[in-house]
């Protein structure tokens, strides 16, 4: 999905030019692109509309970083805007007060109240040793008052004893008087799932909660939910004043557009999700995560931060004019490769990008590591002043001296000689023949948003040489071998031939 | 006709959307950029999803209009359309007495109503006049077993149960059995919700079916997937993981009685024509209903239902 929601960015953007800030005709474009993929993600259309009004006042005007290209500015800002609504700051639980502290379970049926109930009360009593007890206000569902008291017996929670005839709104009082008498120091209530439209069980809900007065209302969401979301949320929200959100069953495979919809329309945090079927399985909500879920999206906003952060606007300038001008020696060669480093090295670079992670140990294996670019680094800092502006004077006593002086071989010395040769060749092409575009390219990114393109489905070997292409094609900053035929072959001896291997 | 009622007030909202959405179109000469926009909000708010709103628009697009757009008139286009999609999934779910027992595997993820359909089928069944049994296969659960006991009681039909925490696809096993010595005519297995991404959950689904076939080859005769009505596009993926590991032969939507459209429907239907089976409309046993694809777009698109043609 992030794919498409990136390919369609970038052909938004691919009439951009080099202007400094992203036009209002440039963002309309992209945002609608954007908004298509929020309501994929099941996002309400309420929602999404609200959230790009949002978005676009950021977005247009917004400079337009050097380092980035422009639609993956765009989705930082998009990432940037959900992490926001989905709520920036994390929300604890309100129960320290005067004990017992009560906690009211809401939300439709199968969302999983039940289980939640269980799963929160085990949390409370393990993570903060509090002694809770647990309370099935249910009287709809079969069996659902047997489900609590098996879960409550399980994590040896405090459980109500049950009694027939009673309505839930006395079962109720009875909890909150037990709780106190026998100095619990939370009690948790766990009401019937009850559709939105339901007067009278709602019209029950609000009674509880006047009776009882919780200190936290939570609202029990099932993640795979769609365009309803917006409707449940406020109509809970509505009735009883819901205090936070819990999402459920986050270990599917849905990307949760729920969880905007809901955060969005309640204004309250989502303070826990659910992310399995063991008793353990309730988390801490992390907004990024859920941001990058909904978008779809590896960590390619980390990515386009460091990127941000490490090429100085400055030092892009200076490079972009030398090559514009068909200058290229190795102390530009040498500033690319240390650019490269402050994003954190090529396994940095790679761990980022949506996909790769598995990759990465097959990586090291393969001896691709960032100490070969300090070997790289090393033996240009051997070379005198003049011989980095003037490679031509490397002749073989050069060579062999720097080798000595870097602690490398004469080989590893060609090779780098090799790397730059290769680079300035396309410097100059580009800066002499493509001129502006060609800087763009370079300059504008490039390489995170291609990619990026991998996304999804754990690379294989022709992923991997695609990817190659496309930092070939496309300009990492700074990555040695750049622009020879096969790129990896060059600079980073072994990628290349971690493809072959692969493939048999 | 009761169900349609409440499928008709239940779906009320969705219908109002669904058309207040489009009020400005009403009275334009033609269908242009901006009315296409409200069309397509429209229909992703009632959770149809981007390919399936995509194709309709392209079909009112392509239609043309004599004079005036009328509300009456876009509304009859788009339930056309809809009819269309769903008419050839509507198929209800028969048993077939010589089985002895016809096996009904339930499956689907967690919360989405299968321990409720089961009783619920359990009751249209008895009402049908068949001898029905229950299988209480949802282990894992805490208290799947004594709820499906209580629809067990409520409906008078035997429920055949074991341990929290043993073993499904034993558990399924023995039912055939049982339901075989007491002639029963319909068995229905209510099945663990699972996520269809976890692997190994749905590798001991597979487990549950390959030894009801040891017992009865040809069973299950239907493995029928129970979706929640408020479920978002997620379901193209519950469906597709299901059909891989179970093989689907039909979908009950449940809890259409609320504020949900249901309209995934229509994306599933173009997906997969898979049949629709049944309809959960509200919480008593008897309000499960046949689907019924023109009734279903009439209280999605507001309007009477149209007559077939």
């Amino acid at each position: 999905m992030f794919d498409s929601l990136k390919d369609r960015l970038q052909s938004v953007f691919s009439g951009l030019g080099k202007r400094g800030a992203l036009s209002e005709g440039d963002v309309d474009a992209a945002l609608r692109e954007v908004r298509l993929a929020l309501l994929e993600a099941d996002v309400a259309l309420p929602v999404v509309r609200q959230f790009m009004e949002r978005i676009r006042e950021k977005a247009v005007g917004a400079a337009v970083l050097k380092a980035v290209r422009p639609d993956q500015q765009v989705i930082k800002l998009v990432h940037d805007g959900l992490v926001d609504v989905l709520g920036g700051d994390a929300a604890p639980l309100r129960i320290d007060v005067t004990p017992p502290a009560v906690i009211l379970m809401a939300g439709l049926q199968g969302s999983g109240k039940t289980t939640t109930a269980g799963k929160l009360a085990l949390r409370l009593q393990t993570r903060q040793k509090k002694k809770v007890m647990l309370a099935s206000l249910d009287l709809v569902r079969p069996a659902a008052r047997e489900q609590l008291r098996a879960l409550g017996e399980q994590i040896e929670a405090g459980i109500l004893p049950e009694s027939d005839n009673e309505t839930a709104v006395q079962l109720a009082k009875r909890a909150l008087q037990a709780a106190s008498l026998q100095a619990y120091d939370v009690l948790i209530l766990d009401t019937a799932g009850r559709l939105s439209v339901d007067d009278a069980l709602m019209g029950e809900l609000a009674e509880i909660k006047s009776l009882t007065n919780p200190d936290e209302v939570l609202l029990v969401a099932d993640s795979l939910t769609g365009q309803d979301a917006v409707t449940t949320a406020k109509a809970f929200h509505d009735a009883v004043g819901v205090t936070g959100i819990v999402l459920t069953r986050l270990d599917g495979d849905a990307r949760g557009g729920a969880a905007l919809s809901m955060s969005q329309v309640t204004g309250c945090p989502i303070k826990l999700v659910g992310t399995g079927e063991k008793l353990e399985a309730l988390e801490e909500f992390d907004p990024a995560r859920m941001a990058g879920r909904i978008l779809d999206m590896g960590d390619v906003v980390a990515l386009v931060e460091k990127a941000a952060e490490a090429i100085e606007e400055e030092e892009a300038m200076r490079m972009a004019q030398r090559m514009a001008a068909g200058k290229f020696d190795m102390n530009d060669f040498l500033s690319q490769l240390r650019q490269l480093q402050k994003m954190g090295g090529l396994g940095g670079l790679l761990g980022m990008l949506p996909g790769i992670g598995k990759m990465k140990k097959q990586i090291a294996a393969a001896g691709i590591d960032d100490s070969m670019m300090k070997r790289q680094e090393a033996i240009i800092l051997s070379m005198s002043k003049k011989e980095r502006v003037q490679v031509g004077l490397l002749n073989a006593s050069r060579r062999k001296r720097i080798a000595a002086g870097s602690g490398t071989s004469v080989q590893d010395v060609n090779r780098v000689v090799k790397q730059y040769q290769d680079m300035a060749k396309m410097m100059k092409k580009m800066g002499g023949k493509a001129g502006a575009a060609g800087l763009k390219a370079l300059m504008g990114g490039g390489m995170p948003g291609n990619m990026g393109g991998m996304g999804g489905n754990a690379p294989s070997a022709a992923d991997m040489a695609k990817l190659s292409q496309k930092m070939g094609g496309g300009s990492m900053p700074g990555l040695p071998g750049l622009g020879s035929k096969s790129p990896f072959s060059g600079g980073l001896p072994g990628l290349g031939g971690f493809g072959g291997k692969k493939k048999k | 006709m009761k169900w349609l009622s409440r499928l008709t007030a239940g779906l009320k909202s969705s219908s109002s959307k669904l058309t207040s959405g489009l009020s400005a179109l009403f009275g334009k000469e033609k269908i242009d950029a901006s009315s296409i926009e409200d069309i397509e909000d429209a229909l992703i708010s009632a959770d149809l999803g981007m390919p399936a709103t995509l194709a309709i628009i392209e079909a009112i697009k392509a239609h043309r209009w004599d004079g005036p757009v009328s509300e009456d008139g876009l509304r009859s286009v788009l339930a056309e359309q809809l009819t269309t999609i769903l008419t050839p999934v509507e198929a209800p779910l028969t048993i077939n007495t010589a089985h002895q027992p016809h096996v009904i595997l339930l499956v689907g993820v967690n919360g989405s109503g299968k321990t409720t359909t089961a009783g619920k089928l359990a009751a249209k069944f008895q009402r049908d006049g068949q001898s029905v049994m229950l299988a209480a296969a949802d282990t894992f659960r805490a208290a799947a077993i004594e709820q499906l006991a209580g629809w067990g009681a409520r409906t008078d039909t035997p429920v055949i149960s074991g341990e929290r925490g043993g073993d499904a696809a034993a558990l399924a096993f023995q039912a055939i059995e049982k339901a075989r010595s007491q002639n029963s005519d319909v068995l229905i297995i209510d099945t663990a919700g699972r996520l269809q991404n976890r692997v190994e959950l749905m590798d001991e689904l597979s487990k549950i079916i390959r030894v009801i076939k040891k017992q009865m080859p040809d069973a299950p005769h239907d493995t029928v997937i129970v979706l929640d009505g408020t479920v978002g596009q997620n379901a193209l993926a519950q469906v597709k993981a299901f059909e891989a590991h179970a093989g689907l032969t039909g979908m009950i939507i449940t809890k259409l009685d609320g504020t949900a459209k249901g309209g995934v429907l229509v994306a599933l239907a173009r997906e997969f024509s898979l049949p629709v089976h049944l309809i959960g409309v509200g919480e008593t046993a008897e309000d499960l209903d046949v689907f019924r694809a023109r009734e279903f777009v009439s209280a999605l698109v507001g309007g009477e239902p149209q007559e077939q043609e």
